[in-house]
């Protein structure tokens, strides 16, 4: 510690420090007491959070945890409570929508509500980014606002579809089938295909080369029948496209059609069981099915 | 000296203050910082997690070079909205093969966290290709020339020999078979014992069946795609652990 005796500057009348720069002397102002608490405060505080909320970790080795603190305070644990009571503010209508069958959400006015509502909640977070806002599908990606089902229209098959999902292979319950690469894998040459597109296009009521549709019908029936069907009205338990409708998935132009053959499109869901809890699937189920072409 | 003034005694010395300041910050990292790195229940103990695949971490480099963490976290919150909408709240044990960790700090889009098996391949391929084609009012690039861009994969050796350094548990066998694990994982039904072997190889470090995808992930069988890596690593993002075994009341687990 430098003794000096205090100089005191004769204009401001404030302590100097002594150090003197060609006769320029430096004012010692303190600092400003209502800095000086606040700082001498904030060291109070951190002792006190110390006390009350997890602070130090444990010496390694030792097997010991964190320092937990009086309020024993845990975002995971907190988090937990706000999910459990989240459930308990949708309350009853959750718990019934677990123990319900899904007919009786259909006939109950007040859980079909309830369903409705979570559903549609359900459906912006996680199918509208491929099915589009309300189900109106896109290139690719079936609408599900029509009652034009691949699969299954019903409310109990719209849940299978929903838990197990469509050729995702880690489910082994998910649905399943695959229409051969006809083009890409050499099975029809490319002149076959081209008369099988004239042939759904004809098939489809629309115009085609009624020809090259004659010529397809013999390849049509070897080797599409077995899933599309003698009418080609399609198969449900293979997910088997009706050929003779206006829907067309993939696109309804006759390159669509042809990439459709030529490469195959064996389109792909995901599995939501898991990811998902089974109230929220019901309910999703019960949307989907009242968007507009649900079946009994 | 009164009280208020003892601080004089520190700033007018210039090496006590050093030292001073050195005791404080020292006493901050070795109590608070350094005992997480040796602490064994700073990551927590799950089920399933295994070290990325070549293709998986060719595509999380892809992920890196085109800058998606500048837009997209990968981490959920514990908060109650973030795990309504997105799923369970992240693990340190899911990042615990990450170097560097892909957290991020902002989300333009959305958090990717836990997007893995959340949609299709072909969604992630039209939804890469053009945003807007399957989320009208989405604000990001086109990433089209991805599935143009033939992948690279000359170095993979060594990515993953780089990351063993770095504590990634990388197996001999993992490494010599770097390439074929690669192809296969992009190549489905192409040769099913390397198929096999690449599924028994990271699947024996998971402890866990059904974490690994075989897929033709740009649908085009015929190359091997900087797309079909960059799918790869997204369809398989937050999907390692098995959460039906995580105990998240666990004390040792509550933080």
């Amino acid at each position: 510690m430098t003794d000096h005796k205090p100089e005191i500057d004769e204009v401001s009348g404030v302590e100097t420090t002594g150090h003197s720069w060609d006769g320029i002397k430096e004012l010692n102002n303190p600092l400003p007491r209502w800095w000086l608490y606040i700082f001498y405060a904030s060291i109070v505080w951190a002792i006190v959070y110390m006390v009350f909320m997890p602070a130090i970790p444990a010496l390694p080795g030792t097997g010991m945890t964190n320092t937990p603190g009086i309020r024993g305070h845990s975002d995971r644990a907190l988090v937990a409570e706000d999910i459990t009571q989240l459930n308990v503010q949708r309350g009853q209508g959750s718990a019934k929508l677990l123990t319900a069958s899904l007919s009786e959400i259909e006939t109950d006015m007040n859980l079909q509500q309830f369903a409705l509502a979570m559903g549609e909640s359900a459906f912006g977070d996680n199918c509208a980014t491929c099915h589009g806002a309300g189900g109106r599908g896109a290139k690719g990606y079936p609408m599900l606002a029509d009652d034009v089902w691949l699969w299954d229209g019903t409310l109990s098959g719209i849940e299978t579809t929903l838990r197990h999902g469509i050729r995702h292979y880690e489910d082994p319950e998910t649905r399943n089938s695959a229409m051969p690469a006809f083009g890409r894998d050499g099975l029809l040459t490319p002149g076959e295909i081209d008369d099988l597109v004239q042939f759904v296009l004809v098939r489809s009521g629309r115009e085609g080369d009624a020809a090259a549709a004659r010529r397809a019908a013999p390849v049509f029936a070897q080797q599409c029948t077995s899933c599309h069907g003698a009418d080609a009205r399609g198969n449900r338990t293979l997910g088997a496209p009706n050929l003779t409708d206006q829907e067309w998935v993939f696109g309804s132009e006759p390159r669509d059609i042809h990439q459709s053959i030529y490469n195959a499109r064996n389109a792909h869901m995901p599995a939501w069981q898991g990811r998902l809890d089974d109230a929220t699937i019901k309910a999703l189920a019960v949307y989907v099915h009242s968007l507009g072409g649900g079946e009994k | 000296m009164s009280f208020m003034k003892r601080h004089a005694t520190l700033e007018r010395h210039s090496l006590l203050l050093t030292v001073g300041i050195l005791v404080v910050v020292s006493i901050g990292g070795l109590v608070e910082i350094a005992p997480l790195f040796y602490l064994e229940n700073t990551i927590e103990k799950v089920q399933g997690m295994r070290p990325y695949t070549p293709l998986e971490l060719k595509g999380r480099n892809i992920y890196i070079r085109e800058g998606c963490y500048t837009c997209h976290s990968q981490m959920v919150r514990p908060l109650r909205d973030e795990v309504e909408r997105y799923g369970h709240y992240s693990l340190a044990a899911e990042s615990m093969y990450d170097h560097p960790f892909q957290w991020g700090s902002k989300r333009t889009g959305p958090d990717l966290a836990r997007v893995g098996n959340k949609y299709s391949d072909e969604w992630h391929l039209d939804h890469l290709i053009d945003p807007r084609s399957v989320v009208p009012d989405s604000i990001m690039p086109p990433y089209a020339f991805l599935a143009e861009k033939k992948l690279h994969f000359d170095g993979i050796e060594d990515d993953l020999k780089a990351l063993r350094l770095a504590g990634v548990p990388y197996t001999d066998d993992m490494i010599a078979n770097a390439r074929a694990d690669l192809v296969a994982q992009a190549s489905p039904n192409m040769d099913y014992d390397a198929e096999d072997a690449l599924v028994a190889r990271y699947e024996a470090i998971a402890e866990r069946k059904g974490t690994l995808k075989i897929s033709d992930y740009d649908r085009n069988p015929a190359k091997i795609t900087e797309m079909d890596a960059l799918i790869a690593y997204l369809q398989m993002t937050g999907t390692l652990v098995d959460f039906s075994t995580y105990e998240a009341d666990d004390l040792n687990n509550r933080r």
